[in-house]
């Protein structure tokens, strides 16, 4: 009994070993082609990329030729079924270029539509050509101008609260880089106060009511 | 002729949704757009067929009082291979169907076709049984995938139909999946009796 069960149990050890030995590497390349084919998405023209870390977040920033040319950060926050990891690409004023979803889990149909939702020229949708530091990149329900997906807002506010964080990120890198003049990156995360009052006042209404 | 009867099994008068309702939660869960549906489908067929030749091989070798834990085993090592190539193979699949691919170790319709039908057949057969009963099953999650993504955003294997403003949300989302299953069952368990 104990010795079927065993033997029954090493062979499927070894069949998962010998199947992730052979699949280690696509899984591998397969990652790595889709993280590259993010940076190609969010970025415009480079012919050079350096990649480093700032706020424990990659930044992979581009260069043409010598010219800083804009920064494509991965940045992750907690969705509504799971982690969401997005790329933003931002163009040297810190505007937006474009943006990818790397891994997320929300809700199919719903939640799922953040891949493209905010790229859509549509409304207040599209959050391309913006930049996080003027504009205040949260959705309308929180006082922000951003159009939250319908019947998906957790989800939309999951995804803004990452580019946040992306744009933190890169602002930082900004701030090492040209220290002396720092003013663009100077500005406290007032949108995170502001959301933080909205939510409050929000919630005292919702008492009042 | 016994061949083709089991298959014709597993698709019509004992298809694992519509008439044994087993494997509830995936079939809920996973149907939001058809290709979803398919793709589970697909998967789940791909571990029933391999489960149920493994188990009606090693039936005899297994004693009675462990025979679940080796089921679960055999099933758990093939899901694990099938999980594994469909994220080196076919990332966007994998992505999409995600938690849901684990989680067929615990569908209950591929433990129940071991209990049921491969401990007590041999292998060509209990093959057999896994196609049928697999193909069954896929049929059910596309047909219900489709209704819902149809009902629900006006596409069909995001192919549109009718505009998205026309579409009843609920369908895509879980209390959707309820009501379209039960209308289902409603209509296949109409035209069985008739």
């Amino acid at each position: 009994m104990v010795v079927v069960l065993t033997l029954i149990s090493l062979i499927a050890a070894g069949i998962l070993g010998a199947v992730y030995t052979v699949t280690a590497e696509p899984i591998q390349q397969a990652k790595t082609a889709k993280q590259q084919a993010a940076i190609q998405q969010v970025l415009t023209t480079f012919n050079r990329l350096e990649t480093d870390t700032v706020n424990n977040l990659p930044v992979h920033r581009a260069y043409q030729d010598d010219n800083f040319a804009g920064a494509a950060v991965e940045a992750s926050s907690n969705g509504f079924g799971g982690e969401i990891k997005i790329m933003v690409g931002f163009d040297p004023q810190g505007n937006i270029i474009d943006y990818a979803v790397l891994q997320q889990a929300e809700t199919p149909g719903l939640g799922t539509k953040i891949v493209d939702w905010f790229k859509t020229d549509k409304n207040n949708q599209s959050i391309k050509g913006k930049n996080p530091g003027k504009n205040n990149l949260t959705v309308s329900k929180d006082g922000g101008e951003v159009d939250a997906i319908t019947a998906a807002t957790i989800s939309s506010r999951a995804f803004l609260e990452a580019l946040q964080s992306a744009y933190q990120a890169y602002a930082g890198n900004d701030e090492a880089t040209n220290a002396t003049t720092g003013a663009t990156s100077l500005q406290p995360d007032t949108t995170a106060v502001d959301s933080l009052n909205i939510q409050l006042t929000d919630s005292i209404n919702a008492i009042i009511e | 002729m016994k061949s083709l009867k089991i298959i014709l099994n597993g698709l019509i008068k004992e298809n694992p949704t519509f008439v044994l309702l087993l494997g509830m939660c995936p079939t809920l869960g996973t149907t939001s757009s058809a290709i979803n549906g398919m793709s589970m489908g697909l998967a789940t067929t791909f571990v029933l067929i391999c489960s149920n030749i493994v188990i009606s091989l090693i039936k005899n070798l297994v004693p009675d009082k462990v025979r679940i834990p080796c089921y679960v085993v055999v099933i758990a090592a093939f899901v694990s291979v099938l999980q594994m190539c469909m994220e080196a193979y076919v990332p966007a699949i994998y992505e999409t169907l995600g938690l849901f691919i684990p989680l067929i170790v615990v569908n209950c319709i591929v433990l129940g076709r071991a209990e049921a039908f491969a401990a007590k057949n041999n292998a060509w057969y209990s093959a057999l049984d896994g196609i049928g009963i697999g193909l069954g099953f896929t049929f059910a999650l596309t047909l219900l995938g489709a209704m819902r993504e149809l009902l629900g955003t006006g596409k069909v294997f995001s192919l549109t139909l009718f505009p998205e403003n026309y579409g009843a949300l609920v369908f895509v989302l879980a209390p959707g999946a309820f009501i379209a299953l039960g209308y289902l069952i409603a209509i296949v368990n109409k035209m069985r009796k008739a």
